[in-house]
C-alpha cells in the first residue's frame, strides 16, 4: 500500500509538472496575465509537495524493510543498521534519481511561492522551464527506473547494501551533489526565463545568485567529503583519483564557480549579461552530463556501483533534449540581448571575465579528458586519462588564474589601472619569489609542487588585503564570504602540494609480534593481530603502537573486513591526525612465512586540502547568508513602501 | 585606460574567450595523445611493446602457478597470460586487491621496465560481484566462449 501510494503521488507530480509547463508556457505566449497563468504558481507548489510525498514513502519502505518491494530487496538487508537502511533509500539509482527530482520539485515550490521580484512573465517562464526539465526525470523515472515496483513473490531475505556504502560520510554524499545540481537546475530556469522575455537585468542576476551560491556551497562540500571519502575508505592514499565519477562532480563546479562570478558582474554593474546566461545553460550542462557518466556507467570507474547502460541512453536523450533545446534559444535569443555596461580591462570586472576565461578552459581541459576514452574507444582503442595529463594541462590555467584572484579583488569596478595597488603587487611578487627561493632549497621536488607551496603563502595574505583599510565591523558579510573563500583556496593549495611534495610511504612485511617499521617521523610496532567481528561482517584487526618522534605511543588498529551481505572485502584504513599532517596506515595479507603487510603513510598537512574545501564552503554560505539578509531587508522596505503609498491613497 | 567602446568590448570578449577555449582545447588534444595511457592485452604488449617507461594499462589473466611473494614479502611476480600463449612478467609492489587470486582476471597499471617486467603500480581486480573492470568484463566473456568451445571440441 505504502509502494503504491508514492507511485501514485509520483505521477501526480508529473502531471502536475505538465501542467506547469503548459500553464507557463501559454501565460509566456499570451502577453497579458490569462487565466493560465494563475495555475503555474499552485502547480509548482502542489508538485513539491507530492514530490515529498513519494520521496518520504520511499524512506519508510526502507526503514521498516518491505521485502516485497523489488529497490528494497535489492538494496537493503533487515540486519543493516537503522541509519543505513535509510540511506539505502538513496544509495541506488532509482531512489538517488527519485531524491534528486524531489530536491528539484521542492526548490520549483518555493520560488513559485516566495520569488516576487521579477516581472511576472520572466518568472512564468521560468517556471515553465522548471517543469519542462522535471517533466523530463518524472518520465525517466516513471517508465525506466521505478523505485516503487513490486516483486511477484517477496524476497525472503534482502541482498544488502555495497558495504563500501555502509558509511555515514557516504550516506551525505550523495544527497549533497544532488542539492548542487538542482540549484544548478534552478540557475538554468532563471536563464532561460529571463532569455525568453528578455529580461536579462541585474535584478535577474541578484535573484539568480542565492542558488548558484547554494548550489557552489553543496558541490563545494560534495567534492570536499567525496575526496576525504576515497581518501580514507579505498585505502590507496590518493585523495584525488581524476576518476570520471570525480570529474562529474568537478565539471559543474567548474562552471558554477565562474557562473557565480559573472553574476557578481551583472548583479552590480549590468555587464557580462549573455555571458552569464550562457555559463547558467553550461553549468547545468555539466551536471546533466556528470548524472549521465555516473548513471549509465559508459565509463569504466572506481566508483561505478550504478551500473546500466540502457538507462544511460535514456539520460542523454534528455541531456540532448535540455542542452540542445537551451543552446538554441541563446543562439535565437542572445542576439536580442543589449550590450552591457562598458569596464576597462584592468578592472574588477576585467579580472572577472579573465578568471571566467580561465575556469571555462579547465573546465574544458577536464570535459575533453574525461570523454577521451569515450571517444577512442569508438575506433577500439582502449585508452584512460589520468594525472599525467590533467595535471600540467590544467596548472598552465590554473596558475594564472590563482594569481590573478590574488590581485582582482584589489582592483576598481570599472575603472582601469594597476598603478593603484602597484605596492599591494610589489609586496605580493616579493612573497611569491621569496617562497620560491625557499621552497626550492628544500630539496628535491618536482614543478607543480614547488609552484604550489610557493603561490600558496601570498595567496592566503592577498586574500586578506582587501579587508585593508575597512572597518571590520562595518564589512558587508558577503565580503568576509569572499575573503574566506580566497584563503580556503590558498589552504588547499598548500595541503595538495604539501601531499605531493612531501608525502612518505612506507610499505613492509613485519611480524606478528614486535614487528617493528618506519615513516617519516613515525616509528610503528606491530603488536597483535586478532579477528573481529562486527554486525554484519567479520574482520581481522592490526594492533599498531606508533609513535611521533619518539613521543607517546598510539593505539592504531587497521582491518581488513570481510563483509556477508553481499560477500565482499575491504580494508579499513586507520588515520592519525596531527596538526602538521596525518598518519595513515593500512593492513594487508598474511605472507606464507607469517610476516604481515603493513602500508604506511605520513602526509604534511594533507588535512589542509579538505580544511580549504570546508572554508571555501563556508564563505559561499556567508556570502549567502549575506545576500538573502540584503533581499529580505529590501523586501520588507518595499513591502512598507507600498503599505504607506496605500495609506496615503 | 579609457573604456572601449561597447561594440569592440564585446568583440573583445567574444575573441578572448573563443581563444582560450581553442588553445585549451588544442592544448589537450596534443596532452591527451601523448598522455593516455593506452590498455593492452599480453599478446599485443609482445608483438608491439609500448616505450620503456611509458604508463600504460595490461590485462589479462594471472596465470596459475605464476604468482610468488618475493623475499621482502611485499612484492609480488606474476605473469599475465592472454590469447595465444601470450605472456607478460608483472612485479607489484603493495597490497593486492582482496580478489586477486590466481587464474583471475586483472589489470596492471604501470610501464614496461627495460628487462622486460611490467612493473605495476596499481592493480585492478573485481571489486565485489557487481562491478568488474570493463576490460576485464569482456575478457571473462571472451574467456568463457573460449572454454565453451575448448570442452566441446571432443563432440564434433
Amino acid at each position: 500500500m505504502i509502494a503504491e501510494l508514492g507511485l501514485a503521488a509520483l505521477w501526480l507530480a508529473a502531471a502536475l509538472a505538465a501542467l506547469q509547463l503548459v500553464a507557463g508556457a501559454v501565460a509566456v505566449r499570451g502577453g497579458d496575465p490569462s487565466e493560465m497563468a494563475l495555475l503555474t504558481r499552485p502547480a509548482a507548489v502542489t508538485q513539491g509537495v507530492l514530490a515529498a510525498v513519494a520521496f518520504a514513502m520511499l524512506l519508510w519502505l526502507f526503514a521498516i524493510t518491505d521485502l516485497s518491494v523489488k529497490l528494497v530487496a535489492a538494496n537493503s538487508h533487515s540486519m543493516k543498521p537503522v541509519i543505513f537502511k535509510l540511506s539505502g533509500a538513496w544509495g541506488n539509482h532509482e531512489g538517488s534519481m527519485l531524491l534528486w527530482v524531489t530536491v528539484m520539485a521542492l526548490s520549483g515550490a518555493l520560488i513559485a511561492w516566495i520569488e516576487r521580484r521579477l516581472p511576472e512573465r520572466t518568472m512564468q517562464a521560468t517556471l515553465a522551464a522548471q517543469g519542462f526539465v522535471a517533466l523530463g526525470f518524472y518520465a525517466f523515472l516513471l517508465l525506466s527506473s521505478n523505485p516503487f515496483e513490486r516483486l511477484p513473490i517477496p524476497a525472503a531475505e534482502g541482498q544488502g547494501l555495497n558495504p563500501l556504502l555502509q558509511d555515514i560520510g557516504l550516506a551525505m554524499h550523495p544527497p549533497t551533489l544532488y542539492f548542487g545540481y538542482v540549484g544548478l537546475s534552478v540557475a538554468f530556469s532563471f536563464a532561460v526565463g529571463a532569455l525568453l522575455t528578455r529580461q536579462v537585468t541585474p535584478e535577474f542576476a541578484r535573484v539568480m545568485r542565492p542558488w548558484v551560491l547554494g548550489a557552489w556551497v553543496f558541490l563545494t562540500l560534495g567534492i570536499t567529503a567525496g575526496s576525504y571519502w576515497a581518501y580514507y575508505e579505498l585505502g590507496w592514499g590518493g585523495w584525488w583519483f581524476w576518476d570520471p565519477v570525480e570529474n562529474a562532480s568537478l565539471m559543474p563546479w567548474l562552471a558554477a564557480t565562474a557562473l557565480l562570478h559573472s553574476a557578481s558582474v551583472l548583479a552590480a554593474r549590468d555587464a557580462l549579461r549573455a555571458w552569464t546566461i550562457m555559463l547558467g545553460v553550461v553549468a547545468f550542462s555539466m551536471s546533466m552530463v556528470g548524472t549521465f557518466l555516473v548513471r549509465s556507467g559508459i565509463l569504466t570507474s572506481v566508483h561505478a556501483f550504478a551500473v546500466d547502460p540502457e538507462r544511460g541512453s535514456f539520460i542523454l536523450i534528455l541531456l540532448a533534449l535540455y542542452i540542445g533545446g537551451a543552446f538554441l534559444i541563446f543562439a535565437l535569443r542572445a542576439g536580442t540581448v543589449s550590450e552591457g555596461q562598458r569596464f576597462a580591462i584592468a578592472s574588477r570586472e576585467g579580472a572577472l571575465v579573465f578568471n571566467n576565461v580561465m575556469l571555462s578552459a579547465i573546465l574544458a581541459i577536464v570535459l575533453f579528458g574525461t570523454l577521451y576514452p569515450l571517444l577512442t574507444e569508438a575506433f577500439d582503442v582502449r585508452v584512460s586519462v589520468g594525472p599525467p595529463y590533467f595535471n600540467p594541462v590544467g596548472a598552465i590555467f590554473v596558475i594564472p588564474m590563482l594569481i590573478v584572484m590574488a590581485v582582482g579583488p584589489l582592483l576598481r569596478w570599472r575603472q582601469g589601472g594597476l598603478g593603484r595597488i602597484s605596492r599591494e603587487m610589489a609586496l605580493l611578487a616579493a612573497l611569491v619569489l621569496a617562497a620560491l627561493v625557499l621552497v626550492s632549497l628544500l630539496g628535491d621536488i618536482s614543478l607543480l609542487p614547488i609552484l604550489g607551496l610557493s603561490l600558496s603563502g601570498p595567496l592566503a595574505v592577498a586574500a586578506f588585503l582587501p579587508l585593508r583599510g575597512r572597518s571590520l565591523r562595518r564589512l558587508p558579510i558577503t565580503v568576509w564570504g569572499m575573503v574566506i573563500a580566497h584563503f580556503g583556496i590558498a589552504v588547499a593549495l598548500f595541503g595538495m602540494a604539501s601531499e605531493s611534495a612531501f608525502s612518505q610511504e612506507r610499505l613492509a612485511a613485519v611480524q606478528t609480534t614486535g614487528g617493528a617499521t618506519s615513516v617519516g617521523p613515525w616509528e610503528i610496532v606491530l603488536e597483535s593481530v586478532t579477528p573481529v567481528a562486527g554486525p554484519n561482517w567479520t574482520a581481522i584487526e592490526g594492533k599498531l603502537q606508533a609513535r611521533y618522534e619518539g613521543g607517546e605511543p598510539i593505539l592504531l588498529t587497521p582491518q581488513s573486513r570481510n563483509f556477508w551481505a553481499p560477500a565482499q572485502q575491504t580494508t579499513e584504513s586507520v588515520l592519525v591526525t596531527r596538526w602538521n599532517g596525518q598518519l595513515y596506515a593500512v593492513i594487508g595479507d598474511q605472507g606464507a612465512d607469517g610476516r604481515w603487510q603493513l602500508r604506511l603513510w605520513w602526509k604534511p598537512f594533507v588535512t589542509f586540502i579538505w580544511y580549504g574545501g570546508m572554508l571555501v564552503a563556508l564563505g559561499g554560505a556567508l556570502a549567502l547568508i549575506g545576500r538573502v539578509r540584503q533581499d529580505l531587508k529590501r523586501r520588507t522596505a518595499t513591502a512598507r513602501l507600498a503599505r504607506r503609498r496605500e495609506a496615503s491613497a | 585606460m579609457s573604456a572601449l567602446k561597447p561594440k569592440h568590448q564585446r568583440l573583445i570578449l567574444v575573441v578572448v574567450a573563443l581563444v582560450a577555449l581553442v588553445g585549451a582545447g588544442l592544448l589537450a588534444a596534443y596532452a591527451l595523445r601523448n598522455q593516455a595511457s593506452y590498455f593492452y592485452l599480453p599478446e599485443q604488449m609482445q608483438a608491439d611493446p609500448p616505450q620503456v617507461g611509458q604508463a600504460v594499462r595490461l590485462g589479462g589473466m594471472v596465470e596459475p602457478g605464476s604468482l610468488e611473494t618475493l623475499p621482502d614479502g611485499v612484492t609480488i611476480r606474476f605473469a599475465v597470460t592472454g590469447n595465444d600463449d601470450a605472456r607478460v612478467p608483472v612485479r607489484f609492489s603493495g597490497i593486492v586487491p582482496d580478489l586477486f587470486v590466481e587464474g583471475s582476471g586483472v589489470v596492471a597499471e604501470g610501464s614496461l621496465g627495460a628487462d622486460g617486467v611490467f612493473v605495476a603500480e596499481n592493480l585492478l581486480a573485481k571489486h565485489d560481484e557487481n562491478y568488474v573492470p570493463r576490460e576485464l568484463q569482456e575478457m571473462e566473456q571472451h574467456r568463457a566462449a573460449k572454454m565453451a568451445e575448448e570442452t566441446t571440441v571432443g563432440l564434433e
